[in-house]
């Protein structure tokens, strides 16, 4: 073992201890999880369990009751934090794509740029171009979101959130709104950024997805961490038979 | 029957009368396009400021925005005019006619886009919301790239309505003596024992509202887009 894989890599997202309610229901019961760099950790679970809570409170679209979230080293819950700054390294992607409908494609992916990072119009679209053609949509820039298909829309989502130049980029099941045949486009480009080095966390029953590009597979009941191991493990031999049922359950449903 | 037309006509289309009174109806044309003018530009910009300052969502701003537009949609535009034109002479503030007829349905069609204009801000969809704040921009360039354009897109029909019956509420003016159409028509009209004038107001008023109407269907089909 060389020293450089003895130190263990400073994780890009780091969640301890954290607790979410709603009113009295409990939708996370302590949470664990530390992302490292260019891994792709592949969330499953039954509707309910907290996973789309779980990846808004990463950038604190949703407050957490408790419990630290570290982002690149940095506590994001600490008082003062400028979190308009902190959430451009966490790219979101979105179950129902949430495109701006009065804009186009470019317009899109370069709001935020211009807005936010404050480039002038052309650095924009230099760095929204860069971003369509990462997600094949190139000869799309100048079409409203009505006017692609849903497997098109989301790419849009995806170059949106690249473009902003993100440490990870977290994904609320990209592909359960969209039909059988345009999931394999969106599938194809998660993969690509995979391949590139980019830290992914995935929520989806995309099970084939997982055990061709997930490193871990964590499985959530009930605001908990029932489960986590690689794709193999977790999918061919649960310790857990909770972990086991909804598997089983899930390869069913989709073939 | 021939007997009573001809008097109909000797009393309503009256072209020698007409063409003696044009040149005064025709200042009210001007009075009454200069107000309408005025009412949209005030109205709407004053609307669209308090839906936006509404998303902000700071309770006693709420409270008094909603106070104000539930007044100002209960209270009769006419008594508005009458109670601004007649009551603010007390406070030493001077108050034309035009003051009084712009300000008064300026506040009454404010009241109105702001309540359209709010109910669109609720009507887009939470995730426009998420997908920006998770890019980095704060809530104000949220609100004003991404849910106010929305907002109002959706809510033009509605608007365009609204706009029309207000911008015609100029006519109201009148009763204090603003020389917009009706009031030069009817005073042009006893002057000359005719109500000829009032025929070459009511036409006044459609070459002035008709292709408002025209404009409004075309801005509804240019801004309906589908989602
Ligand atoms: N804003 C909210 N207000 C109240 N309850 C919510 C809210 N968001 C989520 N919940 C509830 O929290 C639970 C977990 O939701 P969610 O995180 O969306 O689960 P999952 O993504 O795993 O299906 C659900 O019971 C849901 O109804
Ligand atoms: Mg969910």
């Amino acid at each position: 073992m060389t020293v450089a894989e003895a130190i263990p890599p400073v994780p890009i997202l780091e969640l301890a201890g954290l607790h979410k309610s709603f009113g009295s229901l409990k939708v996370l019961d302590g949470i664990d999880l530390a992302v490292r760099p260019r891994e792709l950790v592949f969330v499953i679970g039954p509707s309910g369990s907290g996973k789309s809570t779980l990846l808004r409170c990463c950038n604190r679209l949703e407050e957490p009751d408790s419990g630290a979230v570290i982002v690149d080293g940095a506590d994001i819950m600490r008082p003062g934090t400028d979190l308009n700054a902190v959430r451009q390294k966490i790219g979101m992607v979105f179950q129902s794509f949430n495109l701006y409908p009065h804009m186009t494609a470019l317009g899109n992916v370069t709001l935020a740029l211009c807005k936010v990072q404050g480039l002038d119009r052309e650095a924009a679209e230099l760095r929204g171009r860069a971003a369509l053609a990462q997600v094949g949509l190139s000869d799309k820039e100048a079409s409203y979101p009505n006017a692609l298909s849903g497997g098109q829309q989301q790419r849009v989502g995806i170059a949106r959130a690249l473009a902003l130049g993100p440490k990870i980029v977290l994904f609320d099941e990209p592909t359960s709104a969209l039909d059988p045949e345009l999931v394999g486009s969106v599938l194809a480009v998660m993969r690509e950024l995979k391949a590139a080095g980019m830290t992914m966390v995935v929520v989806s029953h995309e099970l084939a997805f997982a055990r061709a590009a997930a490193d871990r597979v964590v499985f959530m009941e009930g605001g908990r961490i029932v489960e986590q191991g690689p794709p193999a493990a977790i999918f061919g031999n649960p310790r857990e038979a909770r972990t086991q049922a909804f598997v089983s359950r899930l390869s069913q449903g989709h073939g | 029957m021939d007997n009573g037309l001809e008097r109909l006509v000797f009393a309503f289309f009256n072209a020698e009368i007409a063409a003696e009174w044009a040149p005064k109806i025709l200042e009210g044309v001007w009075v009454t396009i200069l107000v309408s003018l005025a009412v949209v530009a005030t109205g709407l910009a004053l609307g669209l400021a308090l839906a936006a300052l509404r998303a902000y969502r700071f309770r006693a701003v709420n409270a008094a925005i909603v106070a104000f537009v539930d007044i100002l949609r209960a209270l009769p535009p006419l008594v508005v005019i009458i109670i601004l034109f007649f009551a603010f002479p007390y406070l030493d503030l001077p108050m034309s006619a035009f003051t009084a007829t712009w300000l008064s349905l300026s506040l009454v069609l404010a009241a109105f886009a702001e309540e359209i204009w709010w109910a669109g801000i609720l009507a887009v969809p939470r995730g426009q919301w998420e997908a920006a704040r998770s890019t980095g921009l704060g809530f104000g360039a949220t609100l004003g790239y991404v849910v106010l354009p929305q907002a109002v897109r959706m809510t033009v029909p509605p608007l365009v309505n609204r706009v029309i019956a207000v911008t015609k509420g100029t006519a109201l003016g009148s009763v204090v003596a603003l020389s917009e159409i009706v009031s030069q028509a009817s005073s042009a009209a006893s002057l000359a024992g005719n109500p000829t004038p009032l025929t070459l107001g009511a036409a006044a008023y459609l070459a002035i509202f008709v292709p408002v109407v025209v404009l409004g269907r075309w801005i509804e089909t240019r801004f309906a887009w589908k989602r």
